[in-house]
């Protein structure tokens, strides 16, 4: 895929003239506030997925501020909102590791958010810091599944604990660790089958997972860490919930922060159920991840290309 | 799926319909909650803007004001408006003259373009096609692999070639089926964005290399805002003739389906709902605007309401129930008029909330006969005030109509509890003409029979 990031910058930058020329002139074209640009302000946040509740929630915190501080330039309307933003986003935090023995990841999420090649990307990333790093094929259930994180071992240059097609998550789950206290190694990262939130058998399954591997190492699994898919829209929401009831998932890792979605549904997970955003996905390759950064992210909200819809 | 988005419709509805007369403030504040309920569905904001605001027209004006029932008839127009929206046949796969008919599939990553190759494959066979999967995606780990794993499961031969271009192995495809007597191709793409000019470019190349019957635009239910950006440009860049909709058997709302057809006008065509190869179903637009709405065929039974009603006798009965002056007699009228709409079993599917509750109520529709011929055999003081009919005046009434005094008895009881429900909808303010509103009786529906289930 040569040229894909040559392209995408290109895409990105496309994006930022619009965002230029929208919220600019939205936000320091030193507009009168009036209702209409209330209204197009929310507009931009529900555009971004930040739901209708948060989003009136945040233009309403900006009503009583601008009344509170006296404020009558428009200029200082995104000041204002990035600030409540990043205060419901909170502090950066990142992975957590165990402080002797192996560390272990459990990547869980919904089908195709991006949980597979995630852990590709975190294994390149993690090695890179000098960690010693096994893999953990948990989804024998997707068709060649096994084979694609295999793919993605290689290029990170990390072993892969497999079993065949079919096989027990729970039983992977208990060899990889094996292999890891016996290897000496920092960090297990399992997959997951993809799985939808509402499937109550699936669910359980995963479950038992996260069940034998704290019977294997008290205290793990160390993160489990909820892949999220920025085009999603509310169901984000729900996916967090339930995810979050059944496996205690301690980061969310939110994916194709590359495309023109924004990913806004995270403020309202922060929000109700405050699980805190860990990376994000920018991309196919290796490389394309990084750690999530909330002043970027906030600002990244408000950049938005016009759709032109009538 | 659609569920809390229907719910909400719903609570909203009910309100509406208890009213007489509509305000133009009363339609504000449905409209303020239609579009909040759609917001939270994720239909794009732009397509509820518009749509709340030809709801709206429509809703202010003469039509509704001179209806039988004024929030019945905006009900009616949301409903009509959903389906415009969505369109109201389900479509099917064009199949070319000459085969093979070749099927392109595309959309962004992870939409579940491989699954649904061959879940498309495995419904053709069945409708007696031979299809071809095609394994186009390159760049995927595993990608192929997956696809030919998929097509050992449906036994659906698969096409691959090693170190080709997507645009050659498309093409080679073609030439694969015709030599193997194979009809159909279904080509699995890589999932790509919709901004990545090259990807973009390459799938332009494919369809100039292959001329599809079908190219159809891979699409996760789930999807929020972003949705609209995505459908418009594959379009805009491929011309696509129609939508999957995956993972429908999630519990989200679903309204990037809303939001797709609007700026494409392209129709969803299938609805992925399981990670079965088998859990691929024609996509009922109609079906699913209702279900939207969550009211069953709301818009049929208000025809026929208002074919069979007579609008003044509806209103003062309405007024009565809601008084609580309803008597027998209102009710044998009542009973009358709900006869002339049709049966009662397929009234009572078409009311809202109804599908669920349905199995708990006993219909016997021969016991409608009894009811009507005890109510005659009382006096007009008898059918005023039920509560005066004690034995003797249950012996007459029995031996009148022919029915045993246990009958007699039974149908007391249940007017009397009739009108009990009847207190706890007016209390709630939400009750039709038709009486349907599941809050006021929850859990304890006593065993009705009609007219009073
Ligand atoms: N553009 C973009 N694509 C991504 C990103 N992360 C993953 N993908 C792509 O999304 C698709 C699905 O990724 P997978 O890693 O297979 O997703 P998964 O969650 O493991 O999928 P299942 O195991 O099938 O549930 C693949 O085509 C990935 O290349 C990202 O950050 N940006
Ligand atoms: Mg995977």
């Amino acid at each position: 895929m040569a040229g894909f990031f040559s392209q995408l910058k290109a895409g990105l930058t496309k994006t930022r003239q619009n965002f230029v020329q929208r919220v600019e002139e939205l936000l320091t074209g030193r507009r009168k506030i009036d209702e209409e640009l209330y209204e197009e302000l929310e507009e931009v946040l529900i555009g971004a997925d930040v739901g209708f509740k948060t989003s009136i929630e945040l233009v309403n915190h900006l009503r009583q501020e601008v009344k509170a501080r006296k404020i009558s330039e428009s200029d200082q309307l995104t000041g204002i909102l990035t600030e409540k933003i990043l205060e419901i986003l909170g502090e950066e935090k990142p992975l957590f590791f165990s402080a002797s023995g192996p560390s272990i990841f459990l990547v869980v999420g919904v089908n195709g958010v991006g949980k597979t090649t995630t852990i590709g990307k975190l294994a390149g990333r993690l090695k890179k810091d000098g960690k010693r790093i096994i893999l953990a094929a948990g989804d024998t259930f997707r068709a060649a599944a096994i084979d694609q994180l295999e793919i993605w071992g290689e290029r990170a240059g990390v072993e892969v604990i497999k079993q065949k097609e079919g096989a027990d998550p729970a039983a992977v789950a208990y060899d990889a660790i094996h292999a890891a206290k016996s290897r000496n190694v920092d960090v297990v990262i399992m997959d997951t089958a993809g799985r939808l939130h509402n499937k109550v058998n699936l669910m359980e399954e995963l479950r038992k997972v996260k069940r034998v591997i704290q019977r294997e190492i008290p205290g793990a699994p160390h993160e489990v860490l909820l892949v999220l898919d920025a085009t999603t829209g509310q169901n984000a929401l729900q996916q967090a919930k339930m995810f979050k009831d059944v496996a205690d998932v301690t980061g969310i890792i939110l994916t194709k922060l590359d495309g023109t979605a924004k990913g806004g549904v995270v403020l309202g997970i922060q929000g109700e159920i405050k699980i805190p955003v860990k990376w994000i996905g920018i991309g196919e390759g290796v490389d394309d991840l990084r750690p999530f950064v909330p002043r970027d992210f906030a600002a990244a909200l408000f950049d938005r290309p016009e759709e032109g819809i009538t | 799926m659609f569920q809390g988005l229907a719910e909400k419709l719903q609570e909203t509805f009910k309100k509406l319909k208890g009213k007489g007369k509509l305000t133009e403030a009363d339609v504000n504040e449905a409209m303020r909650e239609v579009r909040m309920a759609l917001l939270e569905a994720d239909v794009n904001f732009r397509v509820v803007k518009s749509f709340v605001a030809k709801v709206k027209e429509r809703a202010v004006g003469q039509e509704v004001l001179e209806s039988l029932s004024p929030g019945q008839h905006v009900v009616k127009i949301v409903h009509e408006e959903i389906i415009d929206l969505m369109g109201s046949v389900a479509s099917k796969i064009q199949i070319a003259s000459k085969p093979p008919t070749v099927i392109l599939l595309v959309g962004l990553q992870g939409a579940g373009k491989t699954t649904h190759a061959a879940k498309l494959a495995v419904m053709l066979t069945k409708q007696g096609k031979r299809p071809l999967l095609a394994a186009c995606d390159v760049y995927r780990p595993a990608a192929i692999k997956q696809l030919q794993v998929l097509g050992e499961q449906t036994k659906t031969p698969v096409f691959s070639v090693a170190e080709r271009s997507p645009v050659e192995i498309a093409q080679a495809s073609l030439a694969h089926a015709n030599a193997q007597g194979l009809d159909v191709v279904i080509l699995d793409t890589a999932g790509r964005l919709h901004i990545n000019e090259e990807l973009m470019d390459e799938l332009r190349k494919i369809k100039a290399g292959v001329n599809p019957h079908e190219i159809l635009l891979v699409v996760d239910a789930m999807t929020g805002q972003d949705a609209v950006n995505a459908a418009k440009a594959f379009h805009e860049q491929l011309g696509i003739d129609g939508v999957i909709l995956t993972k429908l058997d999630g519990d989200t709302r679903g309204g990037a389906a809303l939001s797709i057809k609007a700026v494409t006008q392209c129709p969803i065509k299938f609805a992925g709902v399981g990670e079965k190869l088998d859990a691929l179903e024609a996509f009922h637009p109609d079906r699913i605007a209702s279900r939207i709405l969550g009211m069953g065929d709301v818009l049929t039974l208000i025809e026929k309401a208002q074919e069979a009603f007579d609008n003044k006798k509806a209103q003062e009965m309405e007024r009565k129930l809601r008084k609580q002056e309803f008597t027998l007699d209102d009710f044998l009228e009542q009973m009358q008029q709900i006869k002339k709409m049709g049966s009662l079993s397929s009234i009572l599917e078409m009311l809202p909330g109804v599908g669920k509750s349905l199995k708990d109520i006993k219909i016997d529709e021969k016991d409608t006969g009894y009811i009507e011929a005890i109510i005659r055999s009382m006096t007009p003081e008898e059918r005023r005030k039920p509560a005066m009919i004690k034995d003797s005046r249950k012996k007459r009434i029995s031996r009148g109509s022919g029915t045993s005094i246990q009958e007699v008895g039974r149908l007391l009881k249940q007017f009397e509890q009739f009108q009990k429900m009847m207190k706890q909808f007016a209390g709630s303010g939400g009750m039709g003409m038709l009486g349907k509103g599941k809050k006021g009786n929850k859990g304890k529906r006593p065993n009705l029979r009609f007219p009073f289930a």
